[in-house]
């Protein structure tokens, strides 16, 4: 936008600012060439119906803000892979919350809990996520232990966790005013999709138009540099956590709500997709490198592939094995155009 | 074993282990019945087993979460092959199948490590998910039950190197846990006293400073995933012949067990460090644990929490550790990587 308004355009802006976009290009082209052969494959125009895309509206979001949240918590060269034990914990403790208040766990009363009480478990969830993050990133900044190795290890401690909380059977039913946002369609538009976009909106603007977004993405370019520059790398590397861990609990909101249920075990096979998607966005894992709209636009591309091989009878197994060969396929992809750069 | 000195990451696990059995056997003392202390080496042997690949993997500076995919994949194409072709139809060439099948998916690893340069996490968990997906997808999702098992491999699942008829029954010790001790002396001995096995740490240590001096890296990263790859064929092949079933959706999520029990015997997820013998005590540490949280009351559904918090405490130890040692020469990994 600037390099647009400027009289001037110095050649190595413009080189960049193509580059920039250059990266965006590819993925809208790549989107259009899935779409492309989706309608054309999928036999008599079953894609191409309006339901199929509502339907994807309702359920992609929470990959969305997973896959969003994963190329957070890469911009700085970590990972978070307690993201779905977040998620779950999240929804689990919400619906504990409701059927604490109400004093059943099924029936009129607790679908008819008023709406105060519905954002009480919306901000139950989301402090759960916030307090994930706060542990993650201080285990990681603090005590210094791998992204890694510390987001398996309270991964598991959070379905843990779940499990003993629940028991091992799902938390079935929770209030309408909560169903509503996996189901309601506000302005036509479903109100997932509506959480999404808000969320990239926010933290597209937190990570590139503040102080805190560039430290991250400087961070994951060199740490020590960005150390002896006095960045306050601590911080920042707790609250990307903290952003993480947030996203990922409204990601357990909007699942929970979708489904009316919360278990320790849903949405486990949404770690790989949410790291898929954010490489397939050119985010890079080692740091430095990732944008919200770029990931947008990766969810788009993968959710028309798996509806497209759903809709030609695939198997879900074989549409995991897609993904993963997709994501081996795009990576390597990815490494052999650098190197050639 | 003199660098095995008592403030070494082992001596510390082999602390922690004796402090648990004695707690565990003085809440219970049906834990010190040889029946439960033979079960118990039984039940490591299988994740034993992968956890030596693991962790030949991590002292060369990777990451492996797709063992239990391969470890599924090569059990279940042997054990398929066996029982419907009838095909290889004997025990030690079954082994050898699964072990090829398992280097073969670990040799894709490498490729994609070190050929393109990718992330291993990442790698891992992609080739992870395309091969369980191809198992289930294409191969089949049908359990192959005892009835249908290859004969040769439940009769060498009820093979016993020791036993003893006890007052309550028969006590024996599985020839598993013959297949776990071999596949450690054989990763100690190539660790300890082969060029390759110093390559691997120094590799972990140093990938650079490995490659000034002369270490063919391809090389160690092909030996690292391929041997990962073999050792989980091999271990999963020894789970059917225990369980005397082969199902495809078998190690979901054994990942994270293997990874917390190599953690805990001292092997660094940075490279470099890490040795047999934490690595065994780790695995036992976790099994203990585990198998041990009934006798001691504990419910099981606070198995996995457990589970999370000896990982990240593992890792802080290891963490705090490393910082204090960063500046002078590490304890296990050779001195070529600190020369260079």
């Amino acid at each position: 936008m600037d390099t647009e308004a400027a009289p001037v355009i110095r050649p190595r802006a413009a080189t960049r600012a193509l580059r920039r976009h250059g990266d965006l290009l590819t993925l809208a082209a790549l989107l259009v060439l899935v779409f492309a052969a989706m309608s054309w494959w999928v036999p008599s125009g079953r894609f191409l119906r309006l339901a199929n895309f509502e339907g994807q509206s309702f359920v992609a979001p929470e990959l969305g803000l997973l896959a969003v949240a994963t190329m957070a918590a890469m911009l700085t060269g970590g990972i978070d892979l307690s993201l779905i034990g977040v998620a779950n914990l999240a929804g689990i403790l919400a619906g504990l919350l409701f059927h604490w208040v109400a004093g059943v766990s099924r029936g009129p009363e607790l679908a008819g809990l008023a709406l105060p009480w519905v954002a009480a478990g919306v901000g139950c969830a989301l402090l759960v996520g916030a307090l994930a993050g706060v542990l993650n990133g201080l285990l990681i900044a603090r005590l210094r232990i791998t992204p890694i190795l510390a987001t398996i290890g309270t991964g598991q401690a959070f379905t843990g966790l779940a499990l003993v909380l629940t028991g091992g059977p799902a938390i079935v039913g929770f209030p309408s005013g909560w169903q509503a946002l996996g189901g309601g369609t506000p302005g036509g538009v479903a109100a997932p999709l509506w959480v999404l976009l808000g969320c990239a909106l926010g933290v597209g603007v937190l990570l590139s138009r503040t102080v805190w977004g560039r430290t991250l993405t400087l961070i994951g370019s060199g740490a020590r540099a960005a150390e002896f520059a006095g960045l306050r790398t601590v911080r920042a590397t707790v609250l990307s956590y903290v952003l993480t861990g947030v996203l990922a609990a409204v990601a357990g909101v909007l699942l929970s709500a979708r489904t009316n249920a919360a278990k320790s075990d849903y949405g486990t096979s949404y770690l790989l997709q949410a790291i898929l998607v954010a490489v397939l966005a050119g985010t890079n894992p080692a740091g430095g490198r990732g944008s919200v709209p770029a990931v947008l636009l990766a969810l788009c591309t993968l959710m028309l592939l798996s509806s497209g091989f759903q809709l030609m009878r695939f198997s879900n197994f074989l549409v995991d094995f897609i993904w993963g060969a997709t994501l081996l396929g795009a990576m390597a992809l990815g490494a052999v155009l650098r190197r050639g750069r | 074993m003199k660098r095995l000195g008592l403030r070494s990451p082992e001596a510390g696990v082999a602390a922690v282990l004796v402090v648990a059995a004695l707690a565990i056997g003085t809440a219970n003392p049906a834990f010190w019945g040889w029946g439960n202390l033979f079960g118990l080496l039984r039940s490591a042997s299988v994740s034993g087993t992968m956890a030596l690949g693991v962790l030949v993997v991590l002292i060369a500076g990777g990451i492996d979460v797709s063992f239990p995919a391969f470890a599924a994949a090569a059990m279940y194409l042997s054990v398929r092959a066996a029982a419907d072709w009838g095909w290889p139809g004997n025990i030690g060439f079954m082994f050898l199948l699964a072990a090829g099948i398992g280097l073969l998916l670990g040799l894709a690893n490498a490729l994609f490590v070190h050929g393109v340069r990718l992330v291993p996490l990442i790698v891992t968990l992609g080739t992870g998910a395309v091969v369980r997906g191809f198992l289930l997808g294409v191969v089949g999702t049908s359990v192959v039950n005892v009835g249908r098992m290859p004969p040769e491999t439940v009769a060498f699942g009820r093979l016993s190197l020791l036993q003893w008829d006890a007052g309550e029954g028969r006590v024996q010790l599985s020839v598993a846990v013959l297949v776990w001790a071999a596949a450690a002396a054989l990763v100690h001995l190539l660790l300890r006293f082969t060029v390759p096995g110093r390559g691997l740490y120094a590799l972990g240590g140093d990938a650079e400073a490995a490659k000034r001096v002369g270490f063919d890296v391809r090389g160690l990263t092909v030996l690292a995933y391929g041997l990962a790859g073999a050792l989980a064929g091999v271990a999963g092949l020894l789970h059917a012949c225990l369980a005397w079933q082969a199902s495809p959706r078998e190690f979901i999520g054994l990942e994270l067990d293997v990874l917390a029990a190599v953690v805990l015997g001292g092997a660094s997820i940075f490279g470099g460090r890490g040795s047999v013998p934490g690595t065994v005590l780790g695995v036992l540490l976790l099994v203990l644990v585990n198998n041990s949280l009934i006798l001691l009351g504990v419910p099981t559904t606070w198995q996995r929490v457990v589970v999370g918090a000896i990982l990240v405490g593992a890792a802080a130890a290891t963490a705090l550790r490393e910082r204090g040692l960063r500046p002078a020469p590490s304890i296990t990994a050779p001195s070529m990587t600190t020369g260079a």
